[in-house]
């Protein structure tokens, strides 16, 4: 119940200001674009989507969610309204989930509205849309993920720019960690222990088994797992701020 | 009604509520006197249940705020010190969400956030963006939420901080005519409120009680004025909170 209620004011604050529109407009230009210039559509002659367009989602996502999500508690506490959630006869717990389920599907609106590059593909070619709704369905995991990160470090401060830098500088990590580029330079360096750490570690290992088509139950429990840490995480800093 | 007793709130090393103790009953307003820094806002978050204590109990109608938070903060009303708001928001759009965090729904809720609205004199600004607002109707609408569920006690921090002398005397009537049914702590610089507005005052200093009484005993104890009783018992430099 209320966190339908916080969950509804979150939403129609993503309305009121420009921000639902500045993201769904962004991500869909940029993500399309990628797909043109870096992703080589054209000269890759594949129908899955899965080395044209997922493959840079992290890429903006590491930013963009932060981007969208710094303000969540940060504001909370510059504003001083925190206090009135604090004493409303509410449980903290339903209102990080409420904040965090609205910027959720925000993500999923933008992700959702990327659909032109699906009838492309199925104009052009025969892909398999399972394989597609999967890689979709990774690139929600990775927002949701982020989000989670993101809510978390604005929990810690009231200044949105700190809530901005520190979330993209920990999105960031968990991105390059796994990219194929750094691993082949580690690989190359000869550790293959650190090789198998980074890679888990790494975002990019979970989400490419998610846009080739398979989300194994380690890439969910991964993703799943880091969410529920990070909001979990959220309601101790909020509480032990307080103490 | 609210009862504290042997309220301590540790920062740290720092203490900054001392073993308080004070109850206000029904139809009484007890005016929370003090200079900066003497933990009026502290004592004010941990009666409300935003600040958990370090040590001593909060009973409100009865109702343990430590024992049973949830239960507890149903029966409150807060403004908080800054009157905190959503700016994106409208003023009825912030009262109506208010008012469903209290639980409220439907038709009763409806006819809350009207009720609020017409208490705090708002009519005339009901539709507009919060973030327009000048701080006098901004203080109104966080005073307003925290009437909407009618509750028996209520916790006002500071409610005439920023308004004009006109507003002043409409808040202090309004607390006036509000005390008359509840039980109400407010906490005020302003030493003309305590005679204007509350049955009884105590007046804080580093965390402890200094004095207590209705308005023409303190004014009694200071030899006809209220300022001199407070430059008497309180000190000068206190630390902030």
């Amino acid at each position: 119940m209320n966190t339908w209620t916080i969950f509804k004011r979150e939403l129609n604050s993503y309305f009121t200001q420009p921000t639902a529109y500045a993201v769904i407009v962004i991500f869909g230009f940029l993500s399309i674009l990628f797909t043109f210039t870096l992703g080589n559509f054209w000269a890759i002659n594949d129908a899955s989507l899965h080395g044209s367009f997922f493959r840079y989602h992290p890429l903006l996502l590491m930013i963009l969610v932060p981007a969208v999500s710094m303000r969540q508690w940060a504001d909370e506490h510059y504003t001083g309204t925190i206090e009135l959630l604090g004493t409303f006869p509410v449980n903290l717990g339903s209102a990080i989930l409420g904040k965090f389920l609205a910027s959720a599907l925000i993500w999923a609106l933008a992700l959702a509205l990327t659909f032109p590059m699906v009838i492309t593909v199925n104009w052009l070619g025969d892909p398999d849309n399972w394989t597609i709704f999967s890689g979709y369905l990774g690139s929600f995991l990775v927002c949701c993920t982020f989000l989670a990160i993101t809510t978390l470090v604005s929990s810690f401060t009231r200044d949105q720019v700190v809530a901005l830098i520190t979330s993209v500088m920990i999105c960031c990590l968990l991105t390059i960690c796994g990219w194929d580029i750094v691993i082949n330079e580690i690989r190359r360096s000869g550790s293959d222990a650190a090789v198998d750490i980074l890679t888990n570690l790494g975002i990019f290992s979970h989400f490419f088994q998610a846009t080739s088509g398979l989300i194994s139950m380690t890439s969910l429990l991964y993703f799943l797992g880091l969410i529920v840490v990070c909001l979990v995480g959220t309601n101790l800093v909020l509480k032990s701020q307080r103490a | 009604m609210i009862e504290v007793t042997g309220l301590t709130k540790r920062f740290g090393p720092k203490v900054a509520v001392d073993d308080l103790s004070f109850s206000v009953k029904k139809g009484e307003v007890l005016g929370f006197l003090g200079p900066n820094g003497a933990g009026k806002s502290t004592t004010m978050r941990m009666v409300t249940g935003f600040l958990p204590v370090t040590a001593g109990k909060i009973e409100i109608s009865g109702v343990s705020m430590i024992d049973k938070p949830r239960e507890a903060k149903k029966k409150i009303g807060y403004l908080p010190e800054s009157a905190p708001l959503y700016n994106d928001m409208t003023v009825q759009s912030f009262l109506k969400f208010c008012a469903s965090m209290r639980g409220l729904g439907g038709v009763e809720r409806r006819a809350a956030v009207e009720r609020s609205i017409e208490t705090c004199f708002l009519e005339n600004v009901a539709r507009q963006s919060i973030g327009t607002l000048s701080k006098g109707y901004r203080h109104r609408t966080c005073l307003a939420q925290s009437l909407l569920h009618d509750p028996e006690v209520l916790v006002l921090d500071e409610p005439t901080d920023g308004l004009d002398p006109n507003q002043k005397l409409e808040v202090r009537k309004l607390i006036k005519n509000l005390g008359k049914e509840k039980s109400i702590l407010f906490s005020t610089h302003i030493l003309e409120e305590v005679t204007a507005a509350c049955t009884r005052a105590v007046i804080v200093d580093r965390g402890v009680i200094v004095a207590d009484g209705t308005p023409t005993e303190l004014e009694a104890e200071g030899g006809g004025s209220l300022y001199d009783l407070f430059h008497k018992v309180t000190t000068f430099e206190t630390p902030a909170a």
